[in-house]
């Protein structure tokens, strides 16, 4: 076929923020799916909880501290997480990598404290039903505790090489996006793990 | 910010014509050599070896099919023992579903869609690389389980508690199980790139009211595939654990319950059967619109009706557990909610029709198709909505009458629209028109097979016949109607058969196609047959929702994309207003290590937990590696 | 026992497998609740025929018109699209129309269906694999009993199931007395169904259970309300003693061959628990779940080798001489 040109694109630029960039919209979908089987494993875990006449079953409900100070700095590293993007949007080498190493700290503490949170929740996995939904759940959300904590470290990393070029900017916005993703899928967690066995 | 470092770029209104091709190719052809194909990001390379396997996995999965219709064939045969015969099904559910339709349509969403959008790369073709992999070595690992006497044999569905450690001791559900985790991560990977090719990628000028039905009945089974896998993903990890480490999701004596794992296995279970027959609608609407010689009629009803659809298939997973003792005005609203899918599925129907009332029909072998889906799928619905219907659903439940209905909506419904989407867009893939007289032959040994085959179930599950049995005796009185079943599914095979031997005939002899040897109107037909690995010299511009007819003989495009680098055009989601030319990833082998990584880690929790210690390390490893910048002018911008 | 022996039971299963079973069929409805879900399949039928004829008419007469000749595709006619439009939007409200009609009839269906007689004659039946286990319960202990793979029902009076399993998932079903329900581990479901003619009806398992799920058949055999109390009185009642020589041996030899620590034959020792209760088998139409007709030389078959007719499951093959496997089918023979 015979083509004329009508449109010249050379001046758009090469990377973007947000709904602008691909990468973005990737991490949204990941964030839908991964929020999905979150809302799969609640709705498992209520189920358990409708069918069984006694929760939760042969165990005392977990204790309250571990969960209630990881949720308590899960929101507090909001703070230093939008001052990453800030950093990141202003494209500030220096700023991001301050922050970047804070949240990775902030990562690294959190996923200490979550030992103490399996440690204190009262029930094995395998002492009932109830002990398996709990670990199941903990579980998963520990998991994306680990992969975000590794996504920071690397971004953190990568940002004090050569390869700190404009465009991974946009992919530590990525990251303090998803990390809010993290704490607000931890939320309802904290709500179903350590409040719905007392009611 | 910054414009410096692109002021050097060599951009594309620089170079015409030839010159401009050949630099394009060779900044997007997949390397030579063997290493070079286990690098390849090129979702066409991709996207082909994805069909090719996927196809290989039908044959497989079609022999099964056939040892079981002579095993029934006769009351009291003995060919399979009891214990093959339930791996044999199992198989013959698994790789169907898992390893065939699903991955299937989304080969051809790999190949076409970002052909139908016009853009020069599938968003995140690493990750595409990866999910190939993964579908692949977990196909595998299920075959070459089965092939060493280890083969599933607890059903597609896996109940429990026959699933449990205490009633399948051996590693057989857990190959099962893992084989799930693997083919749903291949389509969560599959459904994210085309969510993000489609809302990002699309062509200027490509809104939302022009993207093409097939582009549009993908990107709803990609978000059916996001909201549905992640159900089955909690089952089979869950059953895992329960066989592995003694976790009780399933055990009744510590507060476990059986049904759930009905509940979260149909959750995603229903869906599974729209995620299949949504992309088929859509190779319906692609074909009939080429064939009858004008657009679809209809076009914002059948868009309405798919996202209708996608929407309901989440409210009827209940009806596949009608006999399990649920509520009964419970039972009663999931019968109103999944006969109602059924209003969505026959607007499109009507549709099709309307188009054909006005059309001028060209009765080339992808519309005999499209005419053989419409005459079976409206049965297959059509029993669809009986089974809906609780007390009938306690009769022909866990019958053949089911088999013969899903069969009629999969095969009918799905199937006979792939091959005809085979025949339709084989030219554009291989370069060569498959023959048309063995596709008449094709069509008619399949219609009648299918036909001959399936039907007759119908009544055999009205008489009584239960499914998953490995025999019955004579005085039942089944035999002649399963002799007629075994005998119609011998002649749908051959069609399979024929449609292989077209295709290896046709790849050498066939006639040459050209750009569009159909006169077709979408985009992918914009470019050569077979499209250069590039897609297109210039980025096309959309005005008409059939461009290709609107546009007569010159197509309007877009200039200024590098010629340096992989660029890709990022485009805005409602009005494809062009924002950003963004990097495209170039070949690399990591994906191909995170996918064997993948696997060791996969394969070996099945066997022991502190596979999740050693086993992510390397994982980690192979991420980072696929991640890091390598210093390339794609990655440095 | 020498292998021409075997092989020689064996053939002769084979000769006299016809009519140990009765119909199993959804089209030969014999109970009310059967005849209902074919009167509700039948409706269905019915408007699924008529849609689908009108869908094909419609296309065909599509396909035949000869129309558009020599015009490009996008030269449409527009009152064409706008009326084409307005017919699909119709004919969509009328599938609403029909589907909504159907799940009516349906859930009217589904009512009359479940339909709960408290006056049910109830029985229990407990799913294993692969067989059932059967309780007949009633207000006094001393009138419950149990039996296996095979219920008796008055013809007439409804009848309540309670179903449970003891392993894995299995489903209840006689088609030609009701439809489908599961037995679900750790759960009890219920059904309910009266027949209506006298006869026997034959029910299979309907849920994959593993590996003999194609083998674990009953039978339902439903009686005069005189015949079905007089059977009752008599089940009952314990095992009668053997009188015969034989028939003696048979029984030492169904204690001392292991037989009795599966099997519970009540009035004597055998009391095993695995396997189905044996105390009246001498009466039932069926052995080993509806797999083969109860009749001597059946029996002698399936004890000889259980593994070949039905492999995988529980019962294992016992060396027995001949004489001997004579003398234990003469001792069940005649648990009338």
């Amino acid at each position: 076929m015979k083509q004329t040109i009508v449109r010249r694109v050379g001046e758009l630029p090469t990377f973007g923020f947000g709904p602008q960039s691909g990468p973005w919209w990737g991490a949204m979908s990941f964030m839908a799916l991964e929020g999905m089987g979150f809302a799969i494993a609640i709705g498992a875990y209520l189920y358990l909880y409708a069918v069984n006449p006694t929760w939760p079953i042969g165990a005392s409900p977990p204790d309250l501290w571990p969960g209630t100070a990881e949720t308590i700095i899960f929101l507090l590293s909001i703070i230093p997480n939008q001052y990453a993007n800030r950093a990141a949007h202003q494209q500030d080498r220096h700023k991001v990598r301050v922050w970047l190493v804070v949240m990775s700290l902030i990562g690294i503490v959190l996923l200490i404290l979550r030992g103490f949170e399996f440690a204190h929740l009262n029930t094995r996995w395998d002492n009932s039903a109830y002990g398996s939904v709990v670990w199941l759940i903990l579980g998963l959300h520990t998991t994306h505790l680990a992969t975000d904590l590794g996504d920071t470290i690397v971004l953190a990393v990568l940002m004090f090489t050569s390869h700190a070029r404009p465009r991974r900017f946009s992919d530590v916005t990525d990251n303090v996006f998803y990390w809010n993703f993290v704490v607000i899928a931890w939320l309802p967690l904290y709500v179903l793990l350590d409040w719905v066995p007392r009611l | 910010m910054s414009m410096a470092a692109e002021q050097r770029d060599v951009r594309d209104d620089a170079l015409h014509g030839l010159q401009l091709a050949a630099r394009l190719e060779s900044i997007w052809r997949t390397p030579p050599g063997l290493t070079g194909a286990l690098m390849s990001v090129d979702h066409k390379v991709i996207g082909r070896r994805y069909i090719v396997t996927a196809f290989t996995f039908l044959v497989l999965g079609g022999l099964l099919a056939i040892l079981m219709r002579i095993q029934l064939s006769g009351a009291e045969n003995r060919l399979l023992s009891p214990d093959l015969y339930n791996q044999v099904f199992t198989m013959h559910g698994s790789t169907m579903m898992f390893l065939f339709a699903v991955p299937v349509m989304e080969a051809f969403a790999v190949y076409l869609v970002p052909l139908m959008v016009g853009t020069r790369n599938i968003a995140f073709p690493r990750l595409n690389a990866f999910s190939y992999w993964m579908f692949l070595f977990g196909g595998c690992f299920l075959w070459i389980s089965f092939l060493f006497n280890v083969g599933p044999d607890v059903g597609w569905f896996a109940y429990t508690p026959l699933s449990s450690l205490q009633f399948n001791p051996s590693k057989r559900a857990d190959v099962w199980a893992q084989m799930i985790t693997f083919t749903e991560v291949a389509a969560l990977a599959v459904a994210v790139e085309i969510i993000v090719t489609v809302f990002k990628q699309r062509a200027p000028g490509m809104t939302l009211d022009r993207i093409p039905l097939f582009v549009w009945s993908m990107l709803v089974t990609a978000f059916l595939v996001m909201f549905a896998m992640p159900s089955i993903m909690v089952a089979s990890t869950t059953l895992i654990l329960d066989r592995l480490v003694s976790t009780r999701f399933y055990d009744p004596s510590s507060g476990g319950n059986v049904l759930l794992w009905q509940h979260l296995f149909w959750f995603f279970g229903h869906p599974e059967v729209y995620i299949i027959f949504i992309p088929a609608t859509g190779m319906v609407s692609m074909i009939l619109a080429t064939f009858a010689r004008r657009p679809v009629i209809g076009y914002p009803v059948i868009v309405l009706s798919l996202i209708a659809t996608g929407f309901l298939s989440f409210g009827l997973w209940v009806h596949h557990m009608f006999v399990t003792g649920l509520p009964h005005l419970a039972a009663g609203l999931f019968t109103a909610s999944s006969m109602l899918i059924a209003v969505p599925s026959g607007l499109q129907i009507f549709c099709w029709i309307a188009t054909l009332w006005d059309g001028r029909p060209v009765y080339r072998t992808p519309l005999l198709f499209v005419l053989g889906f419409i005459v079976i799928f409206v049965i297959g619905g059509l029993s669809g909505v009986m089974v809906a219907s609780v007390p009938i659903d306690t009769q022909v439940h866990d019958t053949y009458f089911v088999v013969a209905h899903f069969h009629y909506v999969l095969i009918g419904g799905a199937v006979f629209p792939l091959v005809g989407a085979v025949y339709y867009w084989f030219p554009k893939i291989c370069g060569r028109m498959l023959s048309e007289r063995l596709g008449r032959w094709n069509f008619w040994l399949a219609f009648f097979g299918f036909n001959i085959a399936f039907f007759p179930m119908h009544i055999l599950g009205l008489m009584g016949m239960p499914r998953r049995v490995y025999t019955y005796t004579l005085e039942m009185g089944w035999e002649r109607l399963n002799l007629l079943s075994s005998v119609g599914a011998v002649m749908f095979a051959l069609s399979f058969a024929v449609l292989l031997a077209n295709a290896i005939y046709s790849l050498r002899k066939g006639t040459p196609a050209n750009d569009n040897p159909w006169d077709a109107s979408t985009l992918e037909w914009a470019t050569a047959s077979p499209p250069p690995p590039q897609n297109f010299d210039r980025i096309p511009i959309v005005t008409h929702r059939e461009p290709l007819w609107a546009d007569g003989d010159t197509l309007p495009v877009v200039a200024g994309l590098s010629a340096e680098r992989r660029e890709v055009l990022l485009t805005s989601l409602a009005e494809a207003e062009p924002q950003i030319r963004e990097a495209s990833p170039e070949p690399s082998i990591w994906p191909l290590l995170t996918a064997i990584a993948t696997t060791i880690f996969f394969i070996g929790s099945i066997f022991t937990p502190w596979a999740v210690l050693w086993g992510t390390p390397p994982m980690a490893i192979t991420l980072i590696g696929w991640f890091w910048p390598t210093g390339s002018k794609e990655d440095e911008e | 026992m020498p292998a021409w022996v075997r092989s020689g039971l064996l053939l002769l299963v084979a000769l006299p497998l016809v009519a140990c079973t009765g119909s199993q069929s959804a089209l030969d409805p014999q109970a009310l609740q059967s005849e209902q879900i074919r009167h509700t399949f039948i409706i269905f039928l019915g408007v699924s025929g008529i849609v689908w004829s009108c869908v094909i008419v419609v296309l065909g007469v599509g396909l035949l018109r000869r129309t558009r000749i020599g015009q490009a595709p996008l030269e449409l006619r527009l009152p064409f699209e706008a009326r084409a439009g307005r017919v699909i939007l119709g004919l969509g409200a009328t599938t609403t129309l029909i589907v909504l009609v159907l799940s009516f009839v349906s859930y009217a269906g589904q009512r009359s269906l479940f339909a709960k007689d408290p006056d049910a004659l109830t029985l229990k039946i407990i799913g294993h694999q692969w067989w059932w286990e059967v309780r007949y319960k009633a207000d006094s202990p001393h009138n419950s009993f149990t039996t296996a793979n095979e219920i008796r029902i008055p013809v007439g009076k409804p009848v309540k199931v309670e179903l449970e399993s003891a392993d894995v998932i299995h489903s209840f079903w006689v088609p030609s007395l009701t439809g489908k329900m599961d037995l679900i581990t750790g759960q009890t479901n219920e059904i309910q169904f009266t027949a209506r003619n006298p006869g026997i009806y034959r029910g299979q398992c309907a849920e994959f259970c593993g590996l003999q799920h194609a083998h674990m058949a009953f039978a339902a055999i439903a009686l005069r309300p005189d015949e079905f109390e007089r059977w009752r009185e008599h089940e009952n009642q314990s095992a009668v003693n053997p009188t015969a020589p034989l028939a003696k041996q048979g029984e030492e030899l169904f204690r001392g061959r292991g037989c009795a620590l599966c099997h519970t034959i009540r009035g004597t020792l055998a009391g095993g628990q695995l396997g189905p209760d044996l105390t009246h088998i001498g009466s039932r139409t069926t052995i080993a779940a509806g797999t083969l007709p109860r009749t001597p030389a059946a029996l002698g078959a399936w004890i000889a080798d259980p593994q070949h007719i039905k492999p995988g499951n529980l019962m294992p093959r016992m060396p027995l001489q001949s004489g001997e496997l004579i003398a234990i089918i003469q001792y069940l023979e005649q648990l009338k």
